[in-house]
């Protein structure tokens, strides 16, 4: 994995100490708030409904087992013994203060982490296939590229006063499990004919304006990738709206234009552009890819195990949550942050812990942070399966549900979030409880709970999606469907009027009636939703 | 009545205006006719010390003490509704 080197250690060290400075300011008074704000969220602190936040970069959802551990030893130190990994691979605190948060970040440098671009209307944190490098069906290893694109957009001046904030996903996989077209720009790495290009799509994002991003290239060779963003965001940066934040993400832009005469526009751009020694040399591609290299795997391993069949719950366990290696011999192991009872995504010091010690033990120090908020152990010998689910056992975290009913995502809602309307995380505990004891039957169900329009939760991408509005005072949840945030990409539909919160849970139980009742073999709830279209949920639902 | 309500800067606790002094609990908040409400933000505004400093609708709690009207401020008052164990003692948010 990419080791930060003295440049990357330079600016997050000078970083830290500008901010310190900037902290000391503003605690004697010197700075006043209207001047301090736009500071403190260039350095990912937010004021929550409790706290301060601070959102912390995880690059394209990538992390040490050292990097964890620190993550664990923050939580303990400075917040409440936890932390929340969220939908777009990163880490927020919710209990930190303002006078130790630089102290905080110090201590985060130390490991090569930070939160610089977590906030504001720049490029943020890259996201990218969490399977990256370890995928069985990967066509090209995501991560140098996101590594590209991260030194590439790090402190970008030309991009750090952008009309809005921008989000670009990258992965390389024919499955997308990076929610490619839900952002402003989304990459799918591909060869064609023995050359390495890239798929474009631009203009997608959720909000209150959900769209999917439309292909403005088929295939951009490699070498061209950054110029081309870089004409992305000069398109962008100079004709998005400016004048209402509800019209400034580009894909405002892109529908006012049109996909095509945008892409015109970028590619007159490109041809500006393209020669003037944007694009990383490729020595210095490879370079980077260097540090994505194999860890040492063995090789010739026996590529099965035995699973006792008198442990049914390892059996479940290993048929949900391990997916295959593309090395014979391995496996990659999801790690369900959805148990019975718990907030989806939230995990304690100790637990991020204990996969940190997993980690080290049993996958070459990685571990992976999903935009689903559930964590990975990419590297897993087929052999240990057995003793990393006894030892996820161990601390509550052997849940088997990976992608079922009660794998929800979920926004922090009116729990935590200023922005929210209705809480998001009790109707996800509620709606988990309910399913739970028929999901396995149901097979994949992607539900999705947000909090407010904003999107945090995904609700537009979910197979079900729950949004949650202020209604004259009270929490009212609309119940979207049909979404999808993978390679079948869709967007939810909003059902009918919306619901009380317990009101919503029924009106999913008798959703999910109709789908089985209504199934055909082999088939998804998406896929019969998309078969019979709304009329038959809507009658069940309102009827 | 409305309470008036903010974050201490320096830590970010959710605060309450009790009268002479800010306090982390709500039981302590005093009830502000809107007048005397909207004079109070303006002069804490100017000490800098409290950030997003409101005027909140609240009734009467029976037995006394306010209610904030909307659940907003009630978790804001409690804590994060599905962390009972983080709550703060003696609140809360329904």
């Amino acid at each position: 994995m990419y080791r930060p080197d003295e440049i990357d250690r330079a600016i997050v060290d000078a970083r830290v100490a500008e901010f310190r400075d900037q902290v000391a300011r503003r605690l004697s008074g010197e700075l006043d708030e209207d001047h301090f704000k736009p500071l403190r969220l260039k350095n990912g602190l937010y004021l929550q409904l409790h706290a301060y936040m601070l959102r912390v970069a995880i690059p394209y959802g990538v992390l040490s087992a050292e990097q964890l551990r620190m993550l664990a030893d923050v939580a303990r130190r400075y917040d409440r013994g936890y932390g929340h990994f969220t939908t777009r691979q990163n880490i927020q605190f919710n209990w930190v203060k303002l006078e130790e948060a630089p102290d905080l970040l110090a201590d985060l440098a130390r490991v090569g982490l930070h939160a610089i671009q977590t906030s504001g209307n720049c490029v943020r944190n890259i996201t990218s296939d969490p399977y990256a490098g370890a995928a069985a069906d990967e066509v090209v290893d995501p991560r140098p590229w996101a590594e590209l694109l991260r030194q590439w957009s790090t402190l970008h001046p030309e991009f750090s006063y952008l009309p809005r904030k921008f989000k670009i996903a990258i992965t390389g996989a024919p499955v997308d499990r990076a929610a490619i077209r839900f952002h402003d720009i989304g990459l799918e790495l591909r060869r064609l004919e023995g050359r390495l290009g890239l798929k474009v799509y631009v203009g997608g994002g959720m909000g209150r304006t959900p769209m999917l991003g439309a292909c403005i290239r088929d295939f951009l060779p490699a070498e061209e990738f950054l110029s081309y963003c870089e004409a992305i965001l000069r398109v962008y940066n100079r004709h998005g709206r400016r004048d209402n934040i509800h019209k400034a993400r580009i894909k405002i832009l892109v529908q006012a234009l049109g996909a095509e005469q945008f892409a015109a526009e970028v590619e007159r751009e490109h041809a500006h552009l393209k020669g003037q020694g944007i694009d990383a040399p490729w020595g210095e591609v490879e370079r980077i890819a260097a540090h994505f290299t194999d860890p040492p795997f063995t090789l010739g391993l026996p590529d099965d195990f035995r699973v006792d069949a008198l442990d049914p719950g390892l059996e479940r366990w290993v048929a949900r949550q391990v997916m295959r290696h593309r090395v014979p011999g391995y496996r990659i192991v999801n790690v369900s942050l959805k148990p019975p009872g718990g907030i989806p995504g939230d995990a304690s010091a100790e637990q991020m812990e204990a996969i940190a010690e997993l980690a080290d033990a049993y996958s070459f120090g990685e571990v992976r942070v999903t935009h689903a908020q559930n964590l990975v152990l990419p590297h897993v010998r087929a052999i240990d399966i057995p003793a990393v689910y006894r030892a996820l056992m161990q601390v509550g975290l052997a849940e088997a549900n990976l992608d079922l009913a009660s794998d929800i995502i979920c926004c922090p809602g009116l729990d935590y979030c200023t922005l929210a309307n209705a809480r998001s995380i009790p109707v996800a505990q509620a709606l988990a409880d309910r399913l739970r004891p028929i999901e396995a039957e149901l097979g994949e169900l992607k539900i999705k709970v947000s909090g407010c329009i904003n999107a945090c939760g995904h609700h537009h991408a979910g197979h079900i999606g729950i949004l949650g509005v202020d209604r004259k005072g009270t929490e009212n949840y609309q119940l979207l469907l049909g979404g999808s945030g993978a390679e079948d990409a869709s967007l939810a539909q909003i059902l009918g009027p919306g619901f009380t919160a317990e009101g919503v849970v029924e009106a999913v139980a008798r959703v999910v009636d109709v789908y089985r009742r209504e199934r055909a073999a082999g088939e998804r709830f998406l896929d019969t939703y998309r078969r019979l279209g709304p009329a038959p949920f809507r009658e069940a639902v309102y009827g | 009545m409305k309470l008036l309500t903010g974050n201490r800067v320096r830590t970010g606790d959710v605060v309450w205006w009790a009268g002479d002094r800010w306090s982390t609990r709500l039981a302590e908040a005093v009830g502000l006719e809107p007048a005397e409400g909207e004079r109070l933000l303006a002069e804490q505004a100017a000490h800098e010390q409290v950030n997003d400093l409101a005027l909140v609708d609240a009734e009467p709690r029976p037995g006394g003490g306010w209610r904030p009207v909307h659940i907003r401020e009630r978790i804001r008052a409690y804590g994060p509704t599905v962390r009972p164990d983080l709550a703060r003692e003696g609140e809360n948010w329904r």
